[in-house]
């Protein structure tokens, strides 16, 4: 899409239009929309967090803070019986893997799309793109019989195998962005200097591109970690399952029929890793949405 | 921002050497290709055929004397397809039908809505921007499913939710009320980022339109009329239609927080992941396959009506600011 913008020149960009001075209350409208749009944005998270730090005991309290501050539920999670950090290692796994073979044979379809002239260019780039718009039940239905068949099931490649469905077109367009970007002089410099295109990709474009191939790792990472419905379908055994499909199956660790402050605090760790990296890599993040569009 | 819109540009500088690489350079993108095309064809062509194979068949009845499947499946040509619209099938298929269209058209308006008043809140903050750009992303990060767990706690009968509105409303149970739960968790999620997607797109409109827009006379609504909505058209039509495309196989959202087997908030989804589950692959395929038609029409409906350009959306929308801009430089002109 269209905001190839780098995020740096977005944000070096010094606006002309002065918020005018004799505006009173008006001119604190945009601060009370900004307010309004971080209270949406972050207060329902703010409430699984909160809930996670109290006592089961006063699970239902409504007070802005904890009463009693408790890493109680935290320490339940992580109970060997439940069973979690088997949980997040299979996620780790499962979204690692379809990371790596991602971008691996991403790169080489995106260097393609960006920099080489052939025919049914866009053609390819739309064929690519669409196979990530399919509905996901329709290719799941006939992989689990499959995976049936070959004994695939509550295995780490039944649900990796599946997640490059998505993965792979999302990763294809984010860097055949990117490459678009970087300057032909670049190749045609290496070229002349006698390099063939092959070696001007690895010796001149990878390089330089990698902050375009960690920006997209990031992204496909976060969309097969948030992965659900595959690894529900293709996994019936609980060593198997991920952080997600482990969290929506908990049972009371505590004996109450829903085991809501274990599972904030499930949540909690599952979520905050992403939050971090979002929050560290935001403009890389921006720029990689906004350029891919998808996802 | 010049970089912004150099891009595209500069993508058209190699044609300019293209006859002396052509045959070269055409193996090479094959060689490159090939490996993508090769896993989209696994996991996206072979499944897809295989889904309406699968649909005009149905497994021989029956366990055999370990309690295993028999194998072996019986060609029965659209009979899985009749039963879906026959009797209780029928019903349970509609209700899914209705749920999940009802899901798209309701929680992707008011995605849009929001998202675009998000977008224009961002685009005239001045300050603030790092915190609200961090902020808008949490709900992006957080996980669909983890999502669905925070909202059903929210919503619990004693939960936040109630206790905020002074009411007792059973929002995860059966009844219209636990789709509006469904549609309050999709559009936390989802209306920030359609906002992030549309502001990229505000923040290349050039600022002189406006200024002359201002020198023109028009007021605030009508900027917003004819200049800013045309202009970022493109942009959002690409956020909404991929989030159509993403809400019409809504899954996680109502299967963690209301259920399984609910007929309130039952999509096509989860109706075929329930037969699949079951060992229904025919019925399940027959689902699938009817979902997969819908998606496709769906998005095909949108382009051709409203003309979203998925690809072109960057050279569009070059076009679109530049032909603006010309003719407001025309318009100043003559006036």
């Amino acid at each position: 899409m269209t905001a190839i913008a780098p995020p740096v020149a977005v944000a070096g960009r010094v606006r002309t239009a002065p918020p005018r001075k004799s505006g009173g209350w008006k001119a604190w409208l945009p601060y009370l929309g900004i307010a309004a749009i971080v209270i949406y944005c972050v207060a329902p998270f703010y409430w699984m967090a909160v809930s996670a730090f109290r006592r089961p005991n006063d699970q239902f309290e409504k007070t802005f803070l904890p009463t009693h501050f408790s890493t109680e539920n935290f320490s339940a999670v992580f109970r060997p019986d439940v069973g979690f950090g088997r949980a997040l290692l299979n996620s780790v796994v499962v979204a690692g893997t379809t990371t790596i073979l991602t971008l691996i044979v991403g790169t080489f379809a995106a260097y393609a799309l960006a920099r080489l002239e052939f025919r049914f260019k866009n053609l390819v780039l739309a064929v690519i793109i669409a196979t990530s718009m399919f509905p996901g039940i329709s290719l799941i239905v006939p992989l689990l019989k499959l995976f049936t068949q070959i004994h695939w099931i509550n295995t780490y490649q039944s649900m990796i195998v599946p997640s490059l469905s998505f993965a792979l077109p999302l990763a294809v367009w984010n860097l055949t962005v990117f490459f678009r970007q970087m300057p032909f002089e670049l190749e045609q410099a290496a070229l002349i200097d006698g390099c063939t295109p092959g070696q001007a990709f690895r010796k001149v474009i990878m390089p330089l591109a990698a902050p375009g191939l960690f920006t997209t790792a990031i992204l496909t990472f976060i969309a097969s970690w948030n992965e659900f419905i595959i690894a529900l379908t293709m996994v019936n055994k609980k060593e198997m399952q991920t952080a997600n499909v482990a969290i929506s199956k908990f049972t009371g660790a505590h004996g109450f029929d829903q085991p809501f402050g274990t599972q904030m605090a499930a949540g909690v760790i599952v979520t905050i890793p992403l939050v971090i990296a979002v929050l560290i890599f935001q403009r890389r993040i921006i720029a990689g949405l906004t350029a891919g569009g998808v996802k | 921002v010049t970089t912004t819109i150099d891009a595209p540009t500069s993508a058209v500088q190699p044609s300019a050497k293209k006859p002396r690489r052509t045959e070269g350079t055409g193996r090479l993108a094959a060689g490159l290709l090939s490996p993508t095309f090769i896993v989209l064809a696994l996991v996206v062509v072979y499944p897809i055929i295989s889904a309406i194979r699968e649909s005009l068949f149905t497994k021989n009845a029956g366990l055999d004397a370990n309690g295993f499947i028999v194998d072996g499946e019986q060609f029965v040509g659209a009979k899985n397809y009749t039963a879906i619209f026959s009797g209780d099938a029928a019903t349970r298929f509609w209700t899914a039908f209705y749920n999940t269209t009802f899901f798209t058209v309701i929680a992707v308006t008011l995605e849009t809505g929001l998202g675009l008043a998000m977008a224009l809140v961002m685009h005239r903050a001045f300050r603030g921007r790092g915190l609200v750009r961090a902020s808008v992303l949490v709900p992006w990060a957080v996980p669909t499913a983890v999502s669905a767990i925070m909202w059903r706690w929210i919503f619990q009968a004693d939960g936040i939710a109630n206790t905020v509105l002074r009411h007792q409303i059973l929002w995860t149970t059966e009844g219209f009320q636990a789709k509006v739960a469904v549609i309050i968790a999709d559009t936390w999620k989802t209306a920030p980022f359609i906002g992030l997607l549309v502001l990229a797109g505000l923040q290349i409109i050039p600022q002189e339109i406006y200024e002359a827009a201002r020198v023109d006379g028009a007021r605030a609504w009508r900027q917003f009329r004819l200049i800013t909505l045309p202009l970022v058209r493109p942009a959002l039509l690409v956020a909404v239609l991929f989030r159509l495309l993403d809400t019409l196989r809504m899954f996680d959202l109502p299967y963690i927080m209301i259920g399984v087997h609910k007929t309130s908030v039952e999509t096509l989804t989860m109706l075929a992941q329930d037969e699949a589950t079951n060992v229904r692959y025919g019925p399940a395929a027959a689902y699938s396959v009817i979902l997969f038609l819908y998606v496709t029409l769906a998005a095909f409906a949108f382009v051709k009506l409203l003309g979203a350009d998925v690809i072109g959306a960057a050279r569009s929308e070059r076009k679109a600011v530049k032909a603006r801009r010309l003719r407001l430089r025309r318009e100043a002109k003559t006036a």
